[in-house]
């Protein structure tokens, strides 16, 4: 989904003479074509991501539509007051682009694990949270970006993901919203970014008749969607390579809730959540493994 | 036009009538900054009040947001804030001006109070206009104290990296920062062979001789050889009022009645 969405960037960059690419130091094996076509809307910042973000305010207040990309924590947490300040504060046309979600680069340790950044990110004025779930969803979020005036954050996992949609046309996503995968009865799994995959190999595997939405975008939801889903399933279960504290489960609960709480909803669903249980995992492992020791997966759901 | 003397002695008495009315803090480092705002607003800055957002004005981005009363005081003075009152506003309930710098402000180019923030973002607009071939120029006014943020270093190299020509650093080296002397909590001498050693082309001057202010900042704004440029300003925190002259407390104070008079006597008699 890396490769899709950088790519996707480099065609888009053609017609938007406005993109900009700004990298911490990597991309290798990625970046390059971006770089050979548009060698005056790159730029490597080196590793220095609070001020690679800093120029990306100072571009975007010249005009540009700016790209930064790196590393999960990297980009995000590393450089968060610059994104909160610089870009958020002042509505700066730039887009936080972090690959390796949640233990995408599970081997190579906590220092990569990215999983606190939902909570981070979304809790910033004037973001747009994006976490695509698959190759088709990261197009759709390319294009989505190119066109979005002001902050936005993607968090991509990394290579080698299943397809999820019909990848015969486009992904139809946009913020509020959600994609429906499987139809199902009573529960629906609501999941973000790449881990709606497994999910959908669960429920198939176990022949459950649970209904599956994919959440590429976190925050903003629709009221109208929200009440609907909430009339038709009695139970939600969500599910995110993410620790459970602010992030995507929460962002659903605080929304029914504020319903409820308001007379919209007349009764708020059972809304379990699946994410990280505030801990970081010291050991090694790839992506699959950790994400059975983090305890993703809907085994821990009751039937 | 009003000449640059006027312009600094006017500035220190708005910030003067400022920072006691409101009660507010950081007198000592608006008036060390003063002489340096003086000369760019009236003799070298390319900016018009009618068009405070003018694509080709030259931007000045103003990293020490703890002294704005010194910059609204010069926006003020440059015309910038028709239909506002600054003194009236200043720190009031719902009006922009926070004692931090504040963006929403017609001729202020970014707010700033969390230090460390300016340079790279001047660097990032620097850059578009070496990219888009464009004549403006960037200055960026930094205080002493804040160079111990690791981001400004981050862009220090950044814009001689890429040979950032078109942007003027100016360093407020007054000396003294939030907590005691600048040499005491976070020495940053040999500063020149610093900004030297990181392949900038820097010039110490007296950040209160209007003249050599002018000299540099006109030279270095017109040179366009590769490399970016740094004024190290060395000046006086409290410059202007003797009893505030060098004394850390005016990081803070805000001034009573007395020192008022005694200030404003002061002032006049430059």
């Amino acid at each position: 989904m890396r490769n899709t969405f950088i790519n996707t960037l480099c065609d888009l960059a053609e017609k938007h003479d406005d993109i900009f690419l700004l990298c911490g130091d990597l991309g290798y094996s990625v970046l390059e074509p971006f770089a050979a076509r548009y060698p005056d809307r790159f730029l490597n910042a080196g590793i220095a991501e609070q001020n690679m973000t800093q120029v990306a305010a100072g571009l975007a207040r010249e005009g540009y539509n700016v790209f930064t990309y790196s590393i999960g924590n990297f980009p995000t947490l590393r450089a968060m007051e610059q994104v909160r300040y610089d870009v958020c504060y002042h509505a700066a046309n730039v887009k936080v682009v972090a690959v390796g979600a949640g233990y995408a680069y599970g081997p190579q340790g906590v220092s990569h694990h990215t999983t606190e950044d939902i909570a981070m990110l979304r809790a910033l004025p004037g973001m747009t949270v994006c976490a695509p779930a698959d190759a088709g969803e990261a197009r759709a979020a390319a294009l989505f970006m190119a066109n979005h005036v002001g902050p936005g954050y993607v968090r991509l996992n990394k290579s080698g993901e299943p397809v999820l949609h019909d990848a015969s046309r486009p992904v139809k996503m946009a913020p509020g919203e959600f994609v429906p995968v499987k139809d199902g009865q009573g529960t629906l799994v609501l999941a973000t970014g790449a881990i709606v995959t497994p999910m959908l190999i669960e429920l198939r595997d176990n022949s459950l008749d649970w209904a599956l939405w994919s959440a590429p975008f976190i925050g903003g939801y629709n009221r109208e969607t929200l009440v609907s889903m909430s009339h038709r399933f009695q139970r939600i279960v969500t599910v995110e390579e993410h620790q459970l504290s602010g992030g995507f489960g929460s962002s659903i609960i605080e929304a029914l809730s504020d319903l409820y709480a308001t007379g919209v909803l007349r009764q708020m669903p059972k809304v379990e959540r699946i994410g990280v249980p505030n801990t970081f995992i010291s050991t090694s492992g790839t992506q699959e493994y950790l994400r059975q020791v983090a305890g993703l997966t809907l085994a821990n759901v009751s039937r | 036009m009003t000449s640059t003397p006027a312009y600094a002695k006017q500035l220190r008495q708005r910030v003067l009538e400022l920072c006691s009315r409101k009660r507010t803090s950081h007198i000592g480092g608006a008036f060390s900054v003063a002489d340096i705002l003086a000369v760019l607003y009236a003799e070298i800055l390319d900016i018009t009040a009618d068009e405070p957002d003018a694509p080709g004005r030259d931007r000045l981005f103003f990293s020490k947001g703890h002294a704005c009363t010194a910059l609204y005081a010069m926006l003020e003075l440059r015309g910038f804030f028709k239909g506002y009152d600054l003194l009236e506003q200043f720190t009031e309930n719902g009006t922009y001006f926070t004692s931090h710098v504040n963006h929403n402000l017609p001729g202020v180019e970014l707010s700033t109070g969390s230090l460390g923030h300016a340079l790279g973002v001047s660097c990032g607009s620097a850059l578009a206009g070496k990219r888009r071939r464009q004549p403006w120029s960037v200055f960026s006014i930094l205080s002493d104290g804040e160079l111990d943020e690791g981001s400004n270093w981050e862009a220090i190299l950044f814009a001689a990296h890429h040979k950032l020509d078109n942007l003027v650093a100016v360093i407020d080296y007054n000396k003294i920062q939030s907590f005691g002397a600048v040499s005491e909590i976070m020495n940053l001498e040999p500063l020149a062979d610093k900004f030297k050693a990181f392949n900038w082309e820097v010039e110490e001057v007296d950040g209160h001789a209007l003249p050599a202010l002018q000299d540099v900042f006109m030279r270095f704004k017109e040179s366009r050889n590769g490399r970016p440029k740094c004024v190290i300003a060395h000046t006086v925190k409290g410059k202007g009022v003797s009893f505030m002259e060098n004394d850390l407390a005016w990081h803070y104070r805000s001034p009573s009645e007395a020192d008022v008079l005694k200030a404003i006597s002061e002032l006049e008699a430059v």
